[in-house]
């Protein structure tokens, strides 16, 4: 009977010391100041280094981000439904007629070949047939007689976005892998001569061979530059005519400066020149 | 005296309750999980239309006009499954006589002890084998552009549902009495003839449950498949690139929003149906089974 006395006791001990957790929690979350951010799912790795980074140094702001895509991210903060908004694509005229856009980092994405490859430069034109489905063999681009394969990403992959907008292949590329990560991707076309496929270009490795394209081989400072064409833009989206919070313009602050440079690389994009 | 028996009572009580409600927690994950793809996956198919989501053969969930056709998941899913089974189930059925009847004592203990080490390796490596050894390979073969096909899926999903196949169908040729064979062999037919004559149409209903446990294996398998099979939503072809059922979940879930995430639970649904009836089989061949015994 003792034993199960204390057991209960224990058991009833414990539910309150849960409860007492739970109610801390929520207070921490009150006083918190929250800065918001919502938008464009390949921006995900670097608002994640951004953020994460952030909130180490200032304790009590809490930055949060909502991935739900450029095209949301855009419409929340023009609904004022958070601070800032994220996006891979460029705004349209309509958008910024009351929205600013802010470029913190560009996403370079690299057109990979197996090393035994002989082709070594495409145009976007070319690249463009390839994926396609115009152009199916090696021999046609000054390679050897071997089929082309195509190796991608899955439907919704920021890279896979980005590398369709540029060569302007949105929803006509004819697959034959469609892999989930940059791993996988580059493994793949490390295993096959016949692959090519593209992978965002800090991820590259020795297995895989880079193509230059239209003469440029992409490094941070020519994608910096503008020279090689693959590339897009990572943008912070603000409503023009409404100040932001002091710490969400605190946390803007910190994006475009210098400090974040660092931080953009480690997410695997090239930071903006200052 | 009275005294005395008490606690002992209480304790008996009180673990009674505990294995009850521990009994009770796995038919309340069935029921949970039931309800849960029921409520979240019905939605999707009523506003698609069960027709064009059973049978539409393009799947676009992120185009600007999505559609939403399965019949490329369902298709693939049922070849690869088929395939594994058509090459796996006489592979496994010979070595589980092999081990039954006909094995020396110390290399039958090393076989098993492989079979029992191929059932404990994780999908994820069989996939990564798949991927960097058998895709490879496929290509060079049959002297293809790309080996990353449901061909490459159907070796990796035979590989793996073999230790199922194998013990079960092991122990079921185990089971047959004695007696079935000294009588085949006193009337003198031969070993082989007696194993495949009599032993095996003996123990024909363990045989049906090992293949309908390697069934339910194969089609529930997404890691392995998703790394070997290219993962593309085409109609299937041996030699083409395919997603099957399962991938077709993993690989959306991560990014989906709206009517193309309920999408994806209402393919989880006609996944879980699917197992559903699968369990349905075997408990029907177990039952005829025991009735026939």
């Amino acid at each position: 009977m003792k034993k199960i006395m204390t057991i209960i006791a224990a058991a009833a001990l414990l539910v309150t010391a849960a409860g007492c957790g739970g109610a801390e929690g929520e207070t921490a979350e009150n006083t918190e100041t929250v800065v918001s951010t919502d938008g464009s799912t390949s921006m995900e790795k670097v608002i994640g280094y951004l953020s994460e980074a952030y909130m180490d140094e200032n304790s009590g702001i809490n930055v949060t981000y909502n991935p739900t895509g450029s095209g949301s991210g855009i419409q929340a903060v023009s609904e004022d439904r958070c601070d800032i908004g994220l996006s891979s694509r460029d705004l349209t005229d309509d958008e910024a007629q009351e929205l600013d856009a802010t470029i913190i980092a560009i996403d370079g994405i690299a057109m990979i070949v197996n090393p035994e490859n002989g082709v070594s430069d495409l145009s976007i034109e070319q690249i463009k047939s390839i994926f396609t489905g115009e152009i199916t063999n090696w021999s046609d681009l000054g390679g050897e007689d071997m089929p082309i394969v195509l190796i991608g990403r899955e439907a919704a992959s920021g890279t896979r976005d980005g590398f369709e907008a540029v060569t302007g292949t949105e929803g006509k590329c004819a697959y034959a892998q469609e892999l989930t990560s940059t791993g996988d991707v580059i493994q793949t076309v490390a295993g096959n001569p016949n692959a090519i496929g593209y992978a965002s270009f800090a991820s590259i490795n020795d297995s895989v061979k880079t193509l230059t394209v239209e003469g440029v081989e992409p490094t941070a400072k020519t994608i910096q530059s503008g020279e090689y064409k693959i590339q897009r833009d990572f943008i912070f989206v603000t409503k023009r005519n409404k100040q932001l919070s002091p710490a969400a313009q605190d946390f803007f602050n910190f994006a475009v400066s210098d400090d974040a440079d660092k931080l953009i690389t480690d997410a695997g994009a090239v930071p903006v020149k200052h | 005296m009275n005294k005395l028996k008490k606690p002992a009572h209480v304790l008996e009580r009180t673990m009674h309750i505990i294995f009850l409600l521990c009994g009770l927690t796995a038919v309340l994950f069935v029921a949970l999980t039931t309800v849960f793809l029921a409520i979240s996956g019905i939605p999707a198919i009523h506003k698609i239309g069960i027709f064009k989501f059973l049978f539409g053969k393009v799947w676009a969930s992120t185009a600007a006009e999505p559609l939403y056709g399965i019949l490329p998941f369902i298709t693939s899913s049922v070849y690869g499954t088929l395939g594994a089974i058509v090459i796996g189930v006489p592979i496994g059925l010979l070595c589980a006589i092999f081990l039954a009847k006909m094995s020396p004592r110390g290399l039958g203990g090393a076989v098993r002890n492989a079979v029992d080490l191929l059932a404990g390796i994780p999908s994820v490596v069989y996939g990564l084998v798949g991927m960097i050894i058998i895709v490879p390979l496929v290509r060079e073969v049959f002297n293809l552009p790309d080996g990353a096909s449901l061909f490459a899926a159907i070796i990796v999903l035979t590989v793996m549902i073999l230790p199922s196949v194998i013990s079960v169908s092991e122990t079921a040729i185990r089971a047959v009495p004695k007696e079935y064979e000294e009588a085949s062999l006193a009337l003198g037919a031969t070993k082989t003839e007696t194993v495949f004559k009599v032993t095996v149409p003996a123990a024909k209903s363990g045989i049906a449950s090992a293949i309908v446990l390697g069934i339910g294996r194969a089609i529930g398998e997404a890691m392995a498949v998703m790394m070997v099979s290219g993962n593309v939503a085409n109609m299937p072809k041996l030699f083409g690139s395919v997603r099957f059922l399962t991938t077709a979940v993993a690989s959306e879930m991560s990014y989906s929003s709206g009517l193309q995430r309920q999408a994806l639970f209402s393919i989880a649904l006609v996944l879980f149906i699917f197992v559903m009836l699968i369990n349905g089989i075997l408990n029907l061949i177990i039952k005829r089974g025991e009735r026939n015994e």
